[in-house]
């Protein structure tokens, strides 16, 4: 494997074990913070006991969700390099704010959090928590802009003189409808796992008849709370998929595996194997008009198929070739007035004729057969995101189920008579990981084969840096991360076999001691 | 819209801020790691020492993302060519950050006495390693790193991982080191009470000592280094792309600024005052607070010191002199740099006004009573 295909798998690996933890994170935050709610409001002990028992659980998650948050953002430029330069000018911004306004936030009241039971009230420690949950859901906006910004790349030029993008609107790249759409859907994705992972470990007590108080109360806000998530995230998936289907076209057309064009409106494969050689879908079941009225909202809105948009993309990437030539003729002569008016023309194409940079390093001297190649990169994997997308929005719709039938069953106090819907949700627990992970991989499988959508591909993203370089921090993060994962889940279970603590000491009064005697 | 001279200044102003806040407030957690096992002798000791740090070392940990996120936004180039550049070292680095968290949390979840001692060590090499590493990074980017760029502003690196460890490289590393040991130590003379006091004055004294020595010991021969001087370039307000000027070597050029503008010497020589200071008021009863402030004030004068030394060289190349990365020609857009420059007017007051609420929520010594009190959540 050369240095792309491992720095890709490198990312893909790190950021998959990083949103093991984010989820988890973002979802119980929110949890906590309703639930200390509840005690601040009726001051009964069972709910700060609570907010005690799965926050030490959030803790040891947290721990490791911001130990690997940092891997990521090394990468970018361990990695990333050509990337960092390339689009620094707009990416970093985002990371740079997220840090200022989210991290600190969450990460400063977090140490609170836990020391602070003694040290504050109940409302001050009330007021820790929300700002806690605040900067945790604050910081998955700044990260989904940022991301949102690859796959639509908007507010920003390509500067001649400093060889990268730039940003020119500020405002657009933060209401990005790309951005919006992604951020509550992962958001609510977040509270869906939060909340599975309260109903899964409230099950596993009341089946074993243990803490009987305290898993009701937990069932009863993790299904109430899981619900309504749910339903957000099933209903802003299908924002998510109106946006892509206007600025991501090829990435509707994969998942879709919606090979040509359909006379309007487009129906909706639901199952079906894509056969990537002959381009047709074998034994596929369609639900007539639902694609055109998911991806464009209008019945007669036209649904692009690969083989149109591969085709398009050849257009664009002879109009990319003018952009490179007219790019160097200006870099040797700056003033070429003719120059100047065909870079101009064509320099929305340029990430299109960086695609060819595979073929020639040259640009400007592809044949036709080169070009027809380039073209065909652009279509992402088709199988991947096909199954990934459909075991997605199947689980979507099986936690409105659960989640349904869980809170139907503990409105009328017959949640334990049913002990078959405890034991399905206690084996329910992983599923919301593998939503969100399938999730992680349409979102950007799609996106390939760019970084940033039409504007740079994935290729030239990299480091110049020995491949052996990659493999040995690839083994590091393979050995290092396999270790933390059996330690964590090591000490999650043995946290849980144990239970809360449901008679702590009393919280007493802060001794007053000043620092110098 | 404020000159681009005077956006380009002011994140130069602001890097230095960062890597400043870097030392000073995650500093104190690294060197606190690293004096763990010897100021800490029973576990009881060093559960406290642990818990000096447990509620504020993730916030401090931020000063450290911020650094990286600012400089992606405000210097990419520079981001680019240092995380890939340094890789291997940066993979260290990145190992001991993750660890140290790791370590808090873990820890004290099991009483067994091997996983106890097994995670202070990993404790300790996660409070050590990143010390040395920023400290040599500091090293080799005074004496000049093997990069340069192609036309397309790809970068390449010339170097190897064994090529950074230099000897006046080194000799950075071992100041870093004892620098955040002294932060370290200085910090917990203020959290701690009886003979883990007493041995955290005992060693801070050592380290502010041993601090000031290395320090003159490394700026004699800064002085005689060969470093970098600016012929040529596109102008304060020119485009940022490193290829449109020259550089020369040129003996002693770290002391150019020096010459030019006298006052910056006050930079080095409140890095020496400030280190013996640090010394005098740890050994006194009532203004330990101040020793931390001052061993803060220390840190300070010494990344300033070797900030202002390069001025304005970012990260000069000695494979392609005229590659290096200056002040000039090195950073964001003026928009990008305007729109950095409003988030932190706005934001990082708000966040040095909950951090200091949060300090004086926690101010006092940590002793063994607060910990039994609080077994579960206590690291």
């Amino acid at each position: 494997m050369d240095v792309v295909e491992l720095s890709r798998l490198q990312f893909a690996l790190t950021a998959m074990y990083h949103f093991l933890f984010i989820p988890l994170t973002l979802g119980l935050s929110v949890l906590l913070a309703i639930m200390e709610s509840i005690y601040v409001t009726t001051g009964r002990t069972i709910w700060r006991d609570m907010v005690r028992f799965w926050g030490m659980l959030f803790g040891i998650n947290f721990a490791l969700g911001v130990a690997t948050g940092l891997t990521m953002e090394f990468e970018f430029g361990t990695n990333w390099a050509y990337y960092a330069q390339y689009v620094g000018d707009i990416f970093g911004a985002p990371l740079a704010i997220e840090g200022l306004m989210a991290f600190f936030m969450e990460a400063t009241f977090i140490g609170l959090f836990f020391f602070g039971w003694t040290k504050l009230t109940r409302v001050q420690h009330l007021i820790v928590t929300c700002l806690m949950a605040l900067g945790t859901n604050l910081s998955a906006l700044w990260i989904l802009i940022a991301n949102a910004w690859m796959q639509n790349p908007v507010g920003a030029h390509f500067n001649i003189e400093t060889m990268r993008m730039e940003v020119t609107d500020f405002a657009a790249v933060i209401f990005n409808p790309v951005a919006q759409s992604k951020f509550v859907h992962t958001v609510s994705a977040g509270y869906v796992t939060g909340s599975m992972f309260v109903l899964s470990i409230s099950a596993f007590y009341l089946l074993r008849s243990r803490y009987r108080g305290l898993a009701i109360r937990s069932i009863t806000v993790a299904a109430s709370f899981g619900l309504a998530s749910t339903l957000s995230v099933v209903v802003l998936g299908d924002e998510s998929g109106y946006t892509a289907g206007q600025n991501q076209k090829m990435k509707i057309a994969a998942i879709e595996a919606m090979w040509h064009t359909e006379p309007a409106p487009a129906s909706f494969t639901v199952i079906g194997l894509p056969n990537i050689t002959t381009h047709t879908t074998d034994y596929a079941l369609e639900v007539p008009w639902a694609l055109g009225l998911i991806a464009t909202r209008s019945i007669s809105g036209q649904v692009d198929g690969i083989e149109n948009l591969v085709a398009a993309a050849k257009t664009r990437i002879a109009s990319g070739m003018l952009a490179y030539g007219a790019m160097e003729t200006l870099r040797a002569h700056p003033t070429d007035a003719a120059a100047h008016q065909q870079f101009d023309a064509h320099v929305g194409d340029l990430g299109y004729g960086l695609l060819l940079k595979r073929y020639t390093p040259k640009v400007t001297d592809a044949t036709d057969q080169q070009i027809a190649a380039a073209a065909n990169d652009t279509i992402p994997p088709v199988l991947p995101l096909f199954f990934s997308f459909r075991i997605m929005v199947g689980l979507g719709f099986y936690f409105i189920a659960l989640f349904g039938a869980m809170f139907a069953m503990d409105s009328r106090r017959m949640i334990e008579r049913h002990r078959w819907l405890l034991h399905l949700a206690l084996w329910s627990l992983p599923l919301p990981w593998v939503a969100a992970e399938l999730g992680w991989i349409v979102a950007e499988v799609g996106r390939q084969p760019w970084s940033v959508d039409g504007v740079l591909p994935t290729f030239l993203s990299v480091s110049n840096i020995p491949a052996t370089n990659v493999m040995i921090s690839l083994a590091a993060f393979v050995l290092f991360y396999s270790v933390l994962a059996v330690v964590e889940v090591f000490l999650m279970l043995r946290t849980i076999r144990r239970g809360p603590d449901l008679a702590p000491p009393a919280p007493r009064p802060a001794p007053f001691v000043a620092v110098a005697e | 819209m404020p000159e681009y001279e005077i956006l380009r200044l002011l994140w130069w102003a602001l890097l230095g801020v960062l890597l400043i806040g870097i030392a000073v407030m995650d500093g104190f957690d690294l060197g606190t790691a690293i004096l763990l096992p010897w100021i800490g002798r029973t576990d009881m000791e060093r559960r406290i020492v642990i818990n000096t740090v447990g509620p504020v070392w993730e916030g401090n940990q931020v000063w450290f993302i911020l650094g990286g996120g600012a400089i992606f936004a405000a210097w990419p180039p520079l981001y680019a060519v240092a995380f890939s550049g340094f890789y291997l070292a940066m993979l260290l680095l990145l190992c001991a950050m993750i660890l140290r968290p790791v370590g808090f949390k873990f820890r004290s979840k099991l009483s067994n006495a091997g996983w106890r001692s097994t995670w202070d060590w990993a404790l300790f090499a996660g409070g050590l390693v990143p010390s040395l590493v920023f400290g040599v990074a500091f090293g080799n980017v005074l004496q000049g790193v093997p990069f340069q760029f192609d036309d397309t502003l790809r970068m390449t690196y010339a170097g190897t991982v064994f090529g950074l460890f230099s000897p006046f490289a080194v000799l950075c590393g071992v100041v870093s080191v004892i620098m955040l040991t002294m932060h370290g130590a200085a910090w917990l003379a203020c959290k701690t009470e009886g003979a883990p006091r007493e041995r955290a004055q005992n060693a801070g004294t050592l380290a502010t000592i041993l601090l000031a020595v290395l320090f003159i010991v490394g700026g004699l021969w800064a002085s005689r280094l060969d470093f970098y001087a600016l012929q040529s370039f596109g102008g304060v307000n020119g485009p940022s792309n490193p290829l449109a000027k020259h550089v020369v070597l040129q003996s002693g050029a770290l002391m150019n600024n020096y010459e030019a503008v006298p006052w910056f010497r006050l930079a080095p020589a409140l890095g020496v005052a400030g280190a013996l200071l640090t010394a005098l008021l740890l050994r006194t009863r009532r203004l330990r607070v101040l020793a931390f402030l001052f061993s803060g004030l220390t840190i300070a004068s010494i990344i300033a010191t070797a900030g202002l030394s390069m001025f304005p060289f970012l990260m000069p190349s000695s494979l392609a002199p005229d590659s290096s990365l200056i002040v000039w020609d090195a950073s964001s857009s003026a928009t990008t740099l305007l729109i950095m420059t409003v988030a932190t007017v706005v934001l990082l007051p708000i966040v040095l006004i909950y951090t200091a609420w949060v300090y004086r929520v926690l101010r006092g010594p940590v002793n063994a009573a607060q910990i039994e009190a609080d077994l579960h959540t206590s690291y």
